[in-house]
């Protein structure tokens, strides 16, 4: 069971045991990680679900699509970190994988 | 033991359950729905779930487990019949009594039935339930026609799905265009172009009177015109479900009456989501929403302040439609507007209306245009350029300073 360490914007840390298939959005809110909003429930509809990972996590990841680019594109606190984690489904090869709230969704 | 009971257990409800848990309430909360399942999410079944492409497990809001982790009491296929403000206690159809400190109403909205000759046949479904996605989706595998009561999204999202997994689709609608209650005629005309181009048959100007079958329905009269079809699904909205409020003496108009905080006419009894009437301070106005952003931030909030909190409900509303391979994300009112311009290609199926009004922006829809989606939510209200919106080559970062 891969597990997946959330960090608050206030630096509190969360370490969860995730299922495989699970994105980590779901990971957040089934686990009561605050600063993950989803609301339209994972259709990378609404952008409120915003994390940043780090460039060697990121670098493990499947590319986010255009439309998460461009849902990503204006949003404030945007960084070349920034990922929306209803995007990212968790597997073995994430186990560790660590994940920074911002502030703020929007 | 008295706590925090809810009544409902939608999207709300699972809101509620987290929220008051985040917000560090460590009472006893009941959470009383009268379907089967735990809280799920509704707008995937009009899409994703009614395709097949995602099961229950995808469409719950959080997993069945979360409720018994978090000491949470979730009780299905449980109606609640009455409220009774006085003991403040709740009554089950079975006959229980669930006493409550603070009482959350989340009992959502219903579709409007059609009361037409033939309106009992076995073949016409509504959706709204899981239920009733389940039982549609066994119908379609045998039905060869479909014919959609009803041109709103809900209509048009099924359309889509039905005609791409092969079936004659029909789309009946009694006012002069679809979407009419919900959007501009330019909108309603692009949509329209796209279904027709998909092989969706939609007929304007066409009221129900009737539906003919042996049991089952095998057609849908309109008049002079008759529909053969297989399967009827019916979609001319929504009524919010204020009975239980009404009967406890709670205010109510076009919804439950809640103030900006989401607290009704009983200060220990908060609602939220579909069934509320709320003040909304950013459009200076009253609004009854059909939307699944509003149930869950009305919910943070009504949460919030059960617990002693002292939250605003004040966001601009926003909503989005899957059809076909094309995203709708919408911001606003466009009936707010006064003005419109479009950037984006129509024909190239990506562009965005932007509406203002007063020279400011008031609503955007934006198809297959998330940048445009995002940018309205910061801008709204805002003054705005309608040249500089509508022209590409202006970066839409540059309209945000």
């Amino acid at each position: 069971m891969p597990t997946v360490k959330f960090i608050e914007f206030n630096g509190t840390e969360h370490t969860i045991d995730a299922n495989n298939g699970e994105s980590i959005m779901m990971v957040a809110t089934s686990n009561l990680v605050p600063g993950i909003d989803a609301d339209c429930g994972g259709e990378c509809s609404c952008a409120t679900c915003h994390v940043l990972i780090d460039a060697d996590w990121r670098a493990r990841l499947n590319p986010g699509s255009e439309t998460e680019e461009s849902m990503l594109d204006l949003n404030p606190d945007r960084t070349e970190d920034s990922r929306l984690s209803c995007q990212i489904v968790m597997s073995d090869d994430l186990d560790g994988i660590v994940v920074q709230l911002p502030e703020f969704q929007y | 033991m008295s706590g925090i009971v809810v009544i409902g257990a939608g999207q709300a409800a699972g809101q509620a359950a987290a929220s008051l848990r985040q917000e560090g309430y460590e009472g006893p909360v009941t959470i009383l729905g009268d379907e089967a399942q735990a809280p799920y999410q509704r707008p995937p079944l009009s899409k994703a779930y009614l395709s097949g492409e995602i099961g229950m497990d995808r469409v719950l809001v959080r997993p069945e487990k979360f409720y018994h982790d978090k000491d949470i009491t979730l009780k299905t296929n449980t109606r609640v019949v009455s409220i009774d403000r006085g003991n403040k206690s709740v009554t089950t159809e079975a006959g229980d009594t669930i006493p409550y400190t603070k009482l959350l109403i989340a009992t959502g909205s219903r579709p409007r039935i059609l009361t037409i000759p033939g309106s009992d046949l076995s073949g016409i479904h509504y959706l709204r339930t899981i239920d009733d996605v389940d039982r549609i989706r066994v119908a379609m595998q045998t039905a060869s026609r479909l014919c959609i009561v009803g041109g709103g999204y809900i209509g048009l999202e099924v359309a889509a799905i039905s005609v791409t997994a092969g079936l004659k689709v029909t789309v009946v609608e009694a006012m002069d265009r679809i979407l009419q209650r919900v959007t501009t005629p330019e909108m309603s005309e692009y949509y329209h172009k796209l279904h027709t181009s998909r092989g969706v048959n939609i007929m304007v100007n066409t009221g129900v009177e009737g539906f003919d079958g042996d049991g089952s329905v095998s057609a849908v009269l309109c008049g002079d015109t008759r529909v053969e079809t297989d399967l009827v699904i019916v979609g001319i909205g929504i009524i919010p479900n204020v009975e239980l409020a009404e009967a406890a003496g709670l205010e109510c108009g076009n919804g439950i009456l809640v103030d900006d905080h989401g607290c009704t006419s009983d200060p220990d009894i908060y609602a939220a989501g579909d069934c509320t009437n709320h003040p909304n301070p950013v459009l200076d106005r009253r609004l009854r929403l059909e939307s699944v952003p509003n149930a869950m931030e009305q919910t943070r909030v009504a949460c919030s302040n059960m617990l002693g909190g002292d939250k605003v409900y004040a966001a601009v509303p926003w909503f989005w439609s899957d059809q076909y391979e094309l995203k709708l994300q919408m911001v606003g009112f466009s009936s707010d507007g006064d003005s419109s311009c479009v950037r984006g290609d129509k024909d190239a199926d990506q562009f965005a209306v932007f509406y203002l009004n007063s020279g400011r922006v008031v609503a955007v829809d934006a198809v297959n245009s998330p940048r445009e989606f995002m940018v309205c939510k910061q801008l709204y209200g805002k003054p705005a350029d309608p040249a500089a919106l509508a022209d590409p080559e202006v970066e839409l970062k540059s309209l945000l300073n």
